[in-house]
C-alpha cells in the first residue's frame, strides 16, 4: 500500500526560487492495486513518484510505504531511496551501458542490504528474466538489445529484488506505437499475475485508462479529479478533466432549468440542451455542456421523439479506417462526431444531431 | 571518503555536513590555486621590492614596465606577432580542413590523422628545427636553394618578425584545423543545398553560404589563436630574443634574468598581459555564445556536403602534399638527421660519413638529461592525476550536486585559462618567496603551476563526460538499493571512465612538454626536458639537443599510441 498525505514539493531552483511543483497532494494507493497519476507535462506526477522514490525530497506532508513511514516532514523522516521498499522503471530505462543483462539484472540483489549467495542471485535474475521473456539473453551486452527489449530488462531489473511496490515513470513512452500498444497489455497481465501494488505516471490517457484500476488526474501540482477509469471518462467534473481525457466537445451556455433529478436544461447558442448538471449549478450559471464525439448521433433525417434534436449541415468529413471523423456546423457551435464508415454524406449536405441527455454534461465554465 | 557521513539509517536529519564540505573544500582549492597566485602578482606590482618586510606602495613598476624606450616597439611586435600568426594560422587550418572535409580532393582522407602529428612535436623543438632548417648562416633549405638558383644572400631568415610568425603558425595549425574540421562537420548541408537549389553553383554557393555560415566560429577561432599567441614564449624565446625581437612574454622573462631580477616591472608587465589575455577570454566566450544563436553548431553531426573541385582537386591534393611534406615532415626529418651529426653541418655527402649514434651514447651518461626526463615524467604523471581527480570532483558539483552557487566553482575553475604560462610562473614566484612554505625551486611547484593551468582542460574533460550520464542510470541504482558510494563505485566511475582516462592523456602531453610557465620555475634540482633543451641549445650543443628532441618525441608518441589504444580518437582542447 502506498499512502500520500499533504505531500509538497517546492523547487528552490538557483534564481528562480519557490516554485511549487507539487501542492498538497494526498492519494492512497491499495494492495495489489495499479493506480495512475495522469496529467500534462509539468502538472507534477512525475515530482510525486519521484518523491515516494526517495529521489527527492518533500518540503511537507508524509509518504507511507507498505505500512513504513519513509518520509514525514513533522517527524523528519527521510529515508534514502536505496532503502525503501520499491522497485522503479525509469522513462529513459536507464540501463547501465557498462554492464551485462544479467549484471544489470543481478546490480540490486548485490548492493542491498540483503545479501544473496551467488546461487540465489543466478535462481532470481533467471526467474525475473523469464518474467519478462529475456530468458537467454544474459551474456548479451544491455547496448545490444532494442527498445522493447530495454524496456522488458528495466522491468525485469525493477522486479528482481521482490518490492513491495512499483514505480513506473512513463515507461513507454519511448516504445513506437505497435509496441506500446503490445506492452501495455504485458505490462497489465505481468502486474496481475505478481500482484504487486503498482504507482504508474503517464501523460497518455489510453494508457491510464486501459491499464488502471484508478487514476487521478493532475494539473499544476493538484488532483483535479480521481476515480475508476469509466467514471473519470464518462463523468468528468471539470472542464479540464473533460478536455484532457478524451476528445470532447463544447457548448457554452447558461442553466435555465434545473430538475432534481440531477437533470436540467442549458440555453446554448443552438437552441435549448437537456443534459446531466453537476452538483452546485443553479439557474443563471454560466456552463459548457460537453459531450463525446462517438455519443453523438447523426441523421439524415429529422427523427421523431423529444431527445436533443439540433439541424446543422456537414462540414468535413474525413475518413480514418475504424470510423468516419465527421464535423457539424450547427448555428453557433461545430462539433466533432465519430460515425460509423457506412455513413455517406458529402460537405453541406443538411442532417440532424441527437445528443443523448445522458452523455451530455453541463460542467461549470472556467475563466 | 564522504561514506561516513552519508545517511545510512533510516531515519536521519537532513545532513548537511557532505554537502556542504566539499564544494568549501573544492572552493578553496580552486582559490588557493587560481587566485591566490594572481593576487600576489597584483599586490607584487604595486611594491617596491620582493618579500618587504612592510609594504611600500608605488607606482615605479609600472612606469619601468610601460613608459620607457621599448615600451612602443614591444606593443608593436607583440601585436604584429600574434594577428600575423593567429592570420595565418587560421588561413592553413581551413585551408586543410575544407580541403579534408568538403571538397573531392584525392586522398583527402589519410591527410586528416597527417594534420594533427605536429601536436605532439613540443614548441621549444618546433622552434629548434625550423631554426635548423631557415637559419640565414646554415638553414638546410637557404643552402639548398642558394646553391641551386646560385643566389648570393639566404632567401630565408627565421630571426626576423615573419619567421617568427610563420614557425608560430605551423604548431598552432592542428589545433586551427581540428577547430574548423568540427565547424564545417556540424553544418547543416540542406543550406547549402538549398543554395543550390536556388541556382547558385559551387562558388556563389561557398562565398554566400558556407563563408558566412562560418563566419561566428571563425572569429571565435581567430580570437582563441590571437591569445595564444599572445601567451606563447617558445618561439619568442629561441628565435625572437636572438634576433632582438622582444613581444610582451620575453620582457617578462628578460625582467626576470636581469641581475638583480626586477620582479616588479616583470609583474608589471604580467598583470598588462594577463589583462589582455582576460579581455581575450572574455571576447572568445562571448563570440562562441554568439555563434551557438547563429546554430550553424547544432551538436548534431551531419555528413556534409562535398563541394566538386573539378580540375582543381589537383590542386588541391598537391597543396595538401607540399604542406605535408614541407610543414609536418621536414621538421620531423631534419632533428632526425640532426641527432646523428656530432656538429651542426651542411647536408652532404661528406657528412654521412661522419654519422654516427655517439650523441645518444653520451646521453645515455649524462645525468642532467635523466634527471630532467624523470623531472618531466614525474611531474606529468603527477599533473594529470591531481588535475583529473580535482576536476572530476568540481565538475560533479557543478553538473549534478544541485547546490545554490555551484557555478562560482565553475567560474573558479575557468579562471586559470586566462593566465598566460610565463605570467604564472611570475605569480607563483611572488607567491612562494614570500609565502611560508618553502617548495619554491622543488618540482612541487611547477606541479602547482601546472595542475593550475591544466584545471580548465580537465573541467572539460570531466564535465563532458559527467554529463554524458543520464541522471535516471545513477537513479536506477540508487533505486535498486544501492547506496551513494555504491553507486558511484560500480555505476558512475565506470561510466566516467574513458572521459577521464582521455582527460587523462592530454594534460600528461601538454604538462610533458610545458615551457613557458617552467622556464622561471624550473631551476637546477627541478629542471625539465624543455628547459634542458633551451639552455643547451643556448649553449650551443645543437646535436646534442635534436638527440634529446628525438628521445622526447619518441616517449609522446608512445603515450599517444596508448591514447589511441583505450580511447581510439583523438582529443581537442582549446
Amino acid at each position: 500500500m502506498i499512502e500520500v498525505k499533504s505531500l509538497v514539493k517546492i523547487y528552490a531552483d538557483g534564481n528562480n526560487p519557490g516554485v511549487k511543483a507539487v501542492k498538497d497532494v494526498s492519494f492512497t494507493v491499495e494492495d495489489g492495486r495499479f493506480y495512475t497519476l495522469l496529467g500534462p507535462s509539468g502538472c507534477g506526477k512525475t515530482t510525486t513518484l519521484r518523491c515516494i522514490a526517495g529521489l527527492e525530497r518533500a518540503n511537507a506532508g508524509e509518504i507511507i510505504v507498505a505500512g513504513q513511514k519513509v518520509f514525514s516532514e513533522t517527524e523528519n523522516i527521510h529515508v534514502p531511496a536505496y532503502r525503501r521498499p520499491i522497485g522503479m522503471v525509469f522513462q529513459s530505462y536507464a540501463i547501465w551501458p557498462h554492464m551485462t543483462v544479467f549484471e544489470n539484472v543481478a546490480f540490486p540483489l548485490r548492493v542491498g542490504k540483503e545479501r544473496f549467495s551467488s546461487a540465489d542471485v543466478q535462481k532470481k535474475v533467471s526467474t525475473a528474466l523469464a518474467q519478462v521473456e529475456l530468458d537467454g539473453y544474459e551474456d548479451r551486452m544491455a547496448t545490444q538489445l532494442s527498445g522493447g527489449q530495454q524496456q522488458r530488462l528495466a522491468l525485469a531489473r525493477a522486479l528482481v529484488r521482490e518490492p513491495q511496490v512499483l514505480l513506473l515513470d512513463e515507461p513507454l513512452s519511448n516504445l513506437d506505437a505497435k509496441l506500446r500498444e503490445r506492452m501495455r497489455f504485458e505490462l497489465r497481465e505481468l502486474q496481475r499475475r505478481l500482484r504487486i501494488t503498482t504507482l504508474y505516471v503517464t501523460h497518455d490517457q489510453i494508457e491510464a485508462l486501459s491499464m488502471s484500476n484508478r487514476i487521478a488526474i493532475m494539473n499544476a501540482g493538484e488532483i483535479i479529479q480521481e476515480g475508476p477509469p469509466r467514471e473519470v471518462y464518462l463523468q468528468p467534473k471539470s472542464q479540464f478533466v473533460a478536455n484532457f481525457i478524451g476528445s470532447t466537445n463544447q457548448m457554452a451556455g447558461q442553466v435555465s432549468k434545473v430538475e432534481s433529478d440531477g437533470s436540467g436544461e442549458v440555453n446554448t447558442g443552438d437552441g435549448r440542451v437537456k443534459c446531466m448538471m453537476l452538483d452546485g449549478l443553479s439557474v443563471g450559471s454560466n456552463v459548457v455542456v460537453v459531450v463525446r464525439p462517438e455519443s453523438i448521433n447523426v441523421h439524415l433525417e429529422k427523427p421523431s421523439g423529444d431527445g436533443n434534436i439540433i439541424e446543422g449541415k456537414i462540414g468535413a468529413a474525413m475518413f480514418l479506417g475504424e470510423y468516419v471523423d465527421c464535423t457539424i456546423e450547427l448555428g453557433k457551435n461545430i462539433l466533432q462526431t465519430h460515425q460509423r464508415y457506412t455513413l455517406q454524406v458529402r460537405r453541406g449536405d443538411p442532417v440532424w444531431v441527437e445528443l443523448p441527455v445522458g452523455e451530455c454534461m453541463a460542467l461549470p465554465a472556467e475563466q | 571518503m564522504t561514506t561516513a557521513t552519508m545517511p545510512r539509517t533510516a531515519r536521519v536529519g537532513f545532513s548537511l555536513d557532505p554537502a556542504l564540505l566539499i564544494p568549501l573544500v573544492g572552493a578553496g582549492v580552486l582559490i588557493y590555486l587560481a587566485v591566490l597566485p594572481l593576487l600576489m602578482l597584483f599586490i607584487g606590482s604595486f611594491q617596491a621590492e620582493v618579500a618587504p618586510r612592510e609594504f611600500v606602495y608605488t607606482l615605479k613598476n609600472y612606469q619601468n614596465a610601460y613608459a620607457s624606450q621599448y615600451t612602443y616597439s614591444t606593443f608593436v611586435n607583440s601585436l604584429i606577432f600574434a594577428s600575423g600568426s593567429s592570420g595565418l594560422t587560421f588561413l592553413l587550418g581551413t585551408t586543410l580542413a575544407w580541403l579534408t572535409e568538403r571538397t573531392d580532393t584525392p586522398l583527402r582522407k589519410i591527410f586528416v590523422p597527417l594534420a594533427v602529428v605536429p601536436l605532439i612535436l613540443p614548441g621549444v623543438l618546433e622552434s629548434i628545427a625550423w631554426i635548423f632548417l631557415l637559419s640565414p648562416k646554415f638553414g638546410y633549405v637557404n643552402v639548398f636553394l642558394m646553391n641551386i638558383f646560385g643566389l648570393q644572400s639566404p632567401p630565408f631568415n627565421v630571426f626576423s618578425l615573419p619567421g617568427m610568425i610563420w614557425v608560430h603558425s605551423v604548431g598552432q595549425v592542428p589545433l586551427a584545423f581540428l577547430l574548423m574540421v568540427a565547424a564545417f562537420k556540424s553544418m547543416d548541408p540542406s543550406l547549402e543545398e538549398s543554395a543550390m537549389m536556388s541556382g547558385a553553383g559551387t562558388w556563389q554557393t561557398f562565398k554566400r553560404i558556407t563563408l558566412r555560415l562560418l563566419m561566428p566560429t571563425a572569429a571565435s577561432v581567430l580570437l582563441i589563436l590571437f591569445v595564444r599567441t599572445l601567451e606563447s614564449f617558445e618561439t619568442p624565446a629561441l628565435i625572437g630574443i636572438p634576433a632582438r625581437i622582444y613581444v610582451y612574454t620575453s620582457e617578462i622573462y628578460l625582467a626576470f634574468n636581469e641581475y638583480p631580477p626586477d620582479y616588479g616591472r616583470g609583474g608589471a608587465l604580467a598583470v598588462g598581459l594577463l589583462l589582455l589575455s582576460a579581455v581575450g577570454v572574455w571576447l572568445y566566450t562571448r563570440s562562441t555564445k554568439e555563434s551557438k544563436k547563429f546554430q550553424t553548431v547544432t551538436g548534431k553531426a551531419f555528413r556534409p556536403r562535398q563541394f566538386e573541385l573539378g580540375r582543381w582537386r589537383w590542386a588541391g591534393l598537391g597543396f595538401l602534399l607540399t604542406y605535408f611534406v614541407f610543414v609536418v615532415l621536414l621538421p620531423f626529418l631534419v632533428l632526425f638527421w640532426a641527432s646523428f651529426l656530432p656538429f651542426f653541418a651542411t647536408p652532404g655527402w661528406d657528412s654521412l660519413s661522419k654519422l654516427s649514434i655517439e650523441n645518444y651514447r653520451y646521453l645515455g651518461t649524462f645525468r642532467p638529461f635523466w634527471d630532467a626526463m624523470q623531472n618531466s615524467l614525474i611531474l606529468a604523471t603527477m599533473t594529470a592525476t591531481v588535475a583529473m581527480i580535482l576536476t572530476s570532483l568540481v565538475a560533479w558539483i557543478v553538473y549534478k550536486s544541485r547546490i545554490r552557487g555551484a557555478w562560482i566553482l565553475d567560474f573558479l575553475a575557468f579562471v586559470p585559462i586566462t593566465i598566460p604560462g610565463i605570467v604564472m610562473g611570475m605569480a607563483l614566484i611572488l607567491l612562494y618567496v614570500a609565502f611560508p612554505l618553502p617548495i619554491y625551486g622543488t618540482i612541487w611547484v611547477l606541479m602547482i603551476a601546472y595542475v593550475t593551468r591544466y584545471i580548465p582542460y580537465g573541467m572539460r574533460s570531466a564535465s563532458g563526460s559527467i554529463l554524458q550520464i543520464h541522471s535516471e542510470l545513477e537513479e536506477a541504482a540508487s533505486a535498486s538499493g544501492a547506496s551513494w558510494w555504491e553507486t558511484f563505485k560500480r555505476v558512475t566511475l565506470p561510466l566516467l571512465r574513458p572521459g577521464l582516462v582521455a582527460g587523462w592523456i592530454y594534460i600528461f602531453i601538454v604538462s610533458f612538454r610545458e615551457f613557458s610557465t617552467s622556464v622561471l620555475l624550473a631551476t637546477g634540482e627541478s629542471r625539465v626536458l624543455s628547459i634542458l633543451l633551451f639552455t643547451m641549445f643556448e649553449q650551443g650543443q645543437v646535436t646534442v639537443v635534436a638527440a634529446i628532441g628525438v628521445l622526447m618525441i619518441v616517449t609522446l608518441l608512445s603515450i599517444v599510441a596508448i591514447f589511441y589504444k583505450l580511447t581510439g580518437r583523438i582529443g581537442i582542447q582549446t
